[in-house]
């Protein structure tokens, strides 16, 4: 074939490995960055916050819903801070963060409970940041059970069987996805592939024509397309390298569940770390020196981060930057390993969130394939 | 000239924002030549090179080169080139062996390995086939680019000042290589700023300020020039030479005289008119300064060649 031979490739590959083996400092950060990063974000997960400011608007004096509050203080996930006096004051609490969770007890509760009508207890929680509120959330069922539970006693004891003596509701105000802290792990992998990757790629070329050797690799039958795929091939290694350390530390440093197939998601990656190098190969066919390669690096993403579902949930944002959202590799690999690891997808509902990924690369080739210079001019 | 061309284009032109660096150029190199490629820093030698073999694309003109269109078909023509850049070119973080191995790879050889080491015996690399090509010194540097390009055994050789840098006796196994390869049916593309590889070509072009100013065997390029030589020497010059500079001093304002050159204990003085010269020069043609004539060298023809393209341009 004229525009790909298998030996030249080949060498191509050969060299690159070698030149990244010799890279000491480059391949160092390659290594380090996702580590450092896991464990920052780590603290982050691990971190199980308590005393979480709290109001409560009642308009009930029972000793059971005195029980109630008086068990959610004690078990020291909440701290009961304010009494509001109003709905309204409540929302205004959570609304301004003054409060993370504000508590709200019907009237005629003990009336009701006694009765067995299950009176609805309402736990409304500020879930922008659901690290903060997710544990004590789902403590609340469990507080309320065994503070009732001491409460009922002589003839009301028959409440404490079967279903819960109230009917209590969690609601996650403005995070209505309530995304659990474990969805940050696999979200992470996913950004810190985007960030790493096509940063490193972007490099490849530019430093070529910057050292001067891209003059010695033209006069040479090289073809663009070995010269793309082989800046390609070995940094899809350093990605899965990348992509065991982050699975791994999930795994056995913080204990993220996993309830899909750790296999399946290695097998998918492989298209979004290719996405990804390619973006970054392609950049490196534009920018004329490693600082513009870098700073269209950045370029490509902060728009990866902030819009594909990482940093505020992909349903809240307004429907352009869904739009734009939805080009990029990133959401889509979030849905994909989110639906892996988490929910346990199989290969079938993955693959949704497969093809979107894989016509923005092979659109990204393309460019790549079409920029790249065949002259110095 | 040989029968066969191996180099022919005309009227080849390129500009970098805006300004013409190669300004038509015409070149004919027939199969087996050594032909060499000078021209004062900034003339478009390298510019040129680099169009011919598909690396620039000219702004206009035309040209084969190995019998494939440059415009159109390098794809054919860099299989069988052997392109020696000016800059070092070559993998500074890769050895000595694995730059070879890279490009022989990359030009699909056979037998790379023996390849290889058949190039590092030639070029006596032997003792730096481990060394990161970055460490080499500026000498042996060239010396690897060099190898680097012959190592395909290319059908033409474009080598972009090959010895800049190169002790004499290496140089003089480049020159008797490229002898060598010529007579083989290799042709060289040679760009140099030493005079006496000029002399060691078969045919010379000389490039000013984007334009070919001549071209031809070194006599006959001398004999064109129209330049008339003397050799002057002073028999009562002191051992600083204080005399002859003073006389090369008034030379120089006389009319006629286009150069005046010190060599050792010996002016040369040249002047494209004769006639204008002796008249001129009368008086200073005593004793006790001795006037002899001698051939015009090279280097004469090439600076009177560059001092009258500068004076066109002004
Ligand atoms: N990529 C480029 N962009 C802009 N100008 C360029 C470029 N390459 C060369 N030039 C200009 O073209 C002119 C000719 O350069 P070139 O390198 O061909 O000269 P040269 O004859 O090889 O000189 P030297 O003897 O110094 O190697 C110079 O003025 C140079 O500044
Ligand atoms: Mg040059």
């Amino acid at each position: 074939m004229r525009w790909f031979h298998a030996g030249r490739f080949a060498a191509m590959v050969g060299k690159e490995f070698v030149q990244m083996r010799r890279d000491r400092l480059t391949f160092a950060m390659m290594i380090g960055i996702p580590l450092i990063q896991l464990i920052l974000f780590g603290y982050a997960i691990n971190s199980d916050p308590r005393h979480l400011p709290t109001a409560v608007l009642s308009a009930d004096n029972s000793r059971y819903s005195r029980a109630v509050t008086t068990s959610m203080q004690t078990s020291t996930f909440f701290n009961i801070t304010v009494h509001a006096e109003s709905r309204a004051e409540a929302r205004q609490l959570l609304r301004e963060g003054r409060v993370q969770f504000c508590l709200t007890i019907p009237e005629n509760f003990g009336r009701d409970l006694v009765r067995g009508q299950r009176p609805v207890l309402l736990l409304e929680a500020d879930a922008t940041d659901p690290t903060a509120t997710g544990n004590a959330a789902a403590a609340f069922p469990e507080i309320v059970r065994r503070a009732l539970a001491r409460e009922l006693t002589g003839p009301h004891a028959g409440l404490n069987q079967g279903e819960s003596p109230v009917d209590i509701r969690i609601h996650n105000d403005f995070n209505p996805e309530a995304e659990t802290q474990y969805n940050i792990v696999p979200g992470l992998m996913g950004v810190i592939l985007t960030l790493t990757l096509v940063m490193i790629t972007s490099l490849a070329i530019t430093r070529e024509s910057e050292r001067g050797t891209m003059e010695h690799l033209l006069s040479t039958p090289i073809r663009p397309l070995e010269v793309m795929l082989g800046k390609i091939i070995p940094y899809i290694l350093v990605g899965y390298i990348q992509m065991t350390l982050i699975i791994a530390a999930a795994r056995f440093l913080f204990d993220v569940p996993m309830h899909g197939s750790v296999l399946l998601t290695f097998a998918l990656s492989i298209i979004f770390i290719g996405a990804n190098l390619s973006v970054g190969v392609t950049i490196s066919t534009m920018a004329r020196n490693q600082l513009q390669a870098v700073q269209m690096s950045i370029f490509f993403f902060l728009p990866s981060l902030l819009l594909s579902g990482f940093m505020f949930p992909f349903r809240g944002m307004p429907e352009w930057a869904q739009a734009v959202g939805s080009i990029l590799p990133l959401t889509h690999y979030l849905r994909l390993i989110r639906g892996i690891l988490l929910k346990g997808n199989g290969l079938a509902e993955s693959l949704h969130a497969v093809w979107p990924i894989l016509l923005f690369w092979l659109v990204v080739v393309a460019l790549g394939l079409k920029r790249y210079r065949r002259t110095l001019d | 000239m040989p029968a066969e061309t191996v180099i022919q284009v005309r009227g080849l032109t390129k500009s970098f924002n805006g300004k013409v660096v190669v300004n038509g150029l015409d070149m004919e190199i027939g199969r087996g030549e050594i032909y060499g490629f000078l021209g004062p820093n900034g003339s478009g030698k390298t510019t040129s090179i680099r169009m011919l073999c598909g690396l620039l694309r000219p702004d206009s003109g035309s040209g084969t080169c190995l019998g494939h269109d440059i415009l159109t078909q390098s794809d054919r023509i860099k299989p069988h080139v052997g392109y020696m850049t000016q800059r070092f070119s070559l993998y500074e973080d890769l050895t000595v062996r694995e730059n070879l191995e890279f490009t022989a790879r990359v030009f699909s050889l056979d037998r790379p390995a023996h390849v290889v080491a058949e190039c590092i015996e030639r070029m006596g690399l032997g003792q730096f086939d481990g060394h990161l090509a970055g460490t080499l010194s500026g000498g042996w540097k060239q010396r690897l680019s060099l190898g680097v390009s012959t190592l395909h055994s290319p059908r033409l050789l474009l080598l972009d000042e090959p010895t800049a840098g190169v002790d004499p006796g290496a140089r003089r196994d480049f020159w008797d290589q490229v002898h060598q390869l010529a007579a083989q049916g290799i042709t060289a593309l040679i760009s140099t700023h030493y005079m006496d590889e000029a002399e060691r070509c078969h045919r010379l072009a000389y490039i000013a300020y984007g334009d070919l100013l001549a071209s031809g065997t070194a006599d006959e390029l001398v004999s064109d020039s129209g330049l008339t030589t003397w050799s002057v020497t002073s028999d009562d010059h002191d051992e600083h030479g204080a005399d002859l500079h003073d006389l090369a001093a008034r030379l120089k304002s006389l009319e006629g005289v286009d150069q005046v050159v010190h060599f050792g204990n010996t002016l040369h003085v040249s002047t494209r008119d004769q006639k204008i010269l002796e008249n001129s020069t009368g008086a200073l043609r005593t004793a006790p300064y001795r006037w002899t004539r001698i051939e015009t060298s090279l280097e004469e023809v090439f600076i009177d060649l560059m001092n009258g393209a500068g004076r066109g341009r002004t």
